[in-house]
């Protein structure tokens, strides 16, 4: 194609965009909202799956040791536990590191247990992580079996319970998402089947007079794509001004409690460039698509 | 030139609007299609720019079988035709100037020889002069001088005509003849179907006469009726 040519469809696509004002409006709500919804969901996704991840990392198992064990039965059971085959570590610690890490945990609180390191009443125990982190409940019951093993605790329910909401807000996102993608799509298809309908006559004459199919579409294309982009302006400035601040709002607290979520850069530039993209294909494919039919012979 | 081939062809709701045509143009002839509403004139001339496909038989229209061609290559076919209609098919948020580029833009000529060729086919139909108006400000006849314009802007070797001149009074209808006549001197073939019996009878030419789907005259220099 002739860079001429390009100019006269970029034109014709922009003047089109003007003159169907009003359905130009509509198609470009729908992206809007469309790409809005996807946005909010893609990004608390995206950060449930960040939370999932750095629980995971920290879901450990303690085994505490019976305190009758002598030093050759330790090293004994870590063996054991070593051997099996979904543990990825096993780390000693023994009762004063427990001691100095309660304390430590508990900062300025933790003060008042100082009296207990002459008579240390904690057990020496074992950190286990599991390979998978899913698997932790069952090595968790392999482990409770071995000798010499008081108590194995780790976050049971919490765990599980996290694990589950994450699974279903996932599976639930993701229908969502493509719910409201189908949508757009069907919508802005419509809006531009109504333009091309309002511009039969000139697509008639141009293949009239021997205009090719390809040249018939571009700016159609143009138009769609021009949609997509303009409605994803409003998501995206939506994104990167509220995730900030959002952002702001929550990570100190959630840091509290070592969660982490997605920072700002580059997570929500990440975003930002998935919704015009996207905003790019629904255009372009909704416009495609109702081109189409009237381009059949 | 146009040459049709035991040409047949039936509408999906059974109506049978040609029947066995066989008929042959040649190069430079100037041809009126007489014949009653729904005697399948219409359809005549359909075909011959590939608007309509024939159920069976054999179309060649500048050398090209248009029964056979690809889908892909109608637009190349169509470039060698010009195609003027009864209601114009001006578009009317186009200068009289852009309705006639229309036609090369589409082909990608350069912008230098569009203009060139636009103002040389609106002074063979005497509008130059209104090159920069739109269409509704023009009357019936001028917008279809524009028509034909834009139908021979790039030099086909044949003009298909659908009732060119069934929206226009009688003093305009001469002056459209009149340049279709221009046309045809220069050596295009015109092929024109028309209800307008004063014509046929004055500019005299061939008369290929359609009943029921079938050619029941051609006449060289005939006349609107059977003699």
């Amino acid at each position: 194609m002739k860079i001429r040519t390009l100019n006269r469809h970029l034109k014709e696509s922009l003047k089109s965009i003007v003159r169907n004002g009003w359905m130009t409006f509509a198609s470009v709500s729908a992206v809007t909202v469309t790409l809005v919804l996807v946005g909010v969901f893609y990004i608390i996704l995206m950060n449930l799956n960040e939370v999932a991840t750095s629980v995971e990392e920290d879901v450990s198992i303690k085994v505490l040791i019976d305190s009758t064990a002598e030093k050759a039965e330790i090293n004994n059971l870590q063996k054991q536990i070593q051997q099996m085959k979904d543990v990825e570590s096993v780390t000693f610690s023994s009762k004063d590191q427990e001691l100095n890490a309660l304390i430590a945990d508990l900062g300025d609180d933790g003060n008042v247990f100082l009296f207990l390191k002459d008579d240390n009443p904690l057990r020496d125990a074992f950190i286990l992580k599991a390979k998978n982190p899913e698997d932790t409940g069952a090595v968790a019951k392999q482990v409770e079996k071995l000798d010499y093993v008081y108590k194995v605790t780790y976050g049971k329910e919490y765990v599980e319970k996290l694990f589950d909401v994450i699974e279903v807000s996932r599976n639930v996102g993701l229908v969502l998402i493509l719910g409201l993608l189908f949508t757009a799509i069907f919508l802005i298809s419509n809006t531009i089947k109504i333009t091309i309908v309002a511009r039969r006559s000139e697509i008639e004459i141009m293949r009239l007079v021997g205009a090719t199919n390809n040249f018939i579409r571009w700016p159609f294309f143009l138009e769609g794509l021009w949609l997509g982009i303009l409605g994803s302006v409003i998501p995206i400035i939506l994104v990167l001004f509220s995730y900030k601040e959002l952002y702001n709002l929550i990570a100190p607290s959630l840091q509290d409690n070592f969660i982490k979520i997605l920072p700002f850069d580059p997570f929500a530039y990440q975003t930002c460039l998935i919704l015009l993209v996207m905003g790019s294909l629904i255009g372009i494919w909704g416009s495609v698509m109702s081109v189409r039919k009237f381009l059949k012979i | 030139m146009i040459e049709m081939r035991n040409v047949y062809k039936k509408y999906p709701n059974g109506v049978v609007a040609a029947n066995g045509i066989d008929v042959e143009i040649n190069q430079g002839e100037f041809v009126y299609v007489v014949g009653s509403s729904g005697a399948g004139k219409s359809t005549f001339i359909k075909m011959m720019y590939r608007e309509e496909k024939p159920t069976s038989g054999t179309i060649i229209v500048n050398g090209m079988d248009i029964t056979k061609i690809k889908n892909s290559k109608i637009p190349i076919f169509r470039r060698s035709i010009g195609v003027v209609f009864q209601d114009f098919k001006l578009l009317p948020k186009l200068t009289v100037f852009e309705n006639v580029a229309f036609a090369l833009e589409v082909i990608e000529e350069s912008p230098r020889q569009i203009k060139r060729r636009v103002m040389e086919v609106l002074d063979l139909v005497n509008l130059k002069h209104k090159a920069r108006m739109f269409p509704n400000e023009l009357s019936g006849g001028e917008q279809q001088r524009i028509s034909i314009a834009r139908s021979i802007v790039n030099s086909p070797r044949v003009v298909i005509a659908d009732e060119p001149t069934g929206n226009l009074d009688p003093e305009t209808t001469w002056g459209i003849m009149k340049i279709f006549e221009d046309i045809n001197a220069r050596g295009t073939t015109i092929v024109m179907a028309t209800h307008n019996k004063e014509i046929v009878n004055t500019n005299k030419h061939r008369v290929i006469a359609i009943e029921d789907g079938m050619i029941v005259r051609d006449e060289l220099l005939g006349g609107y009726d059977e003699n």
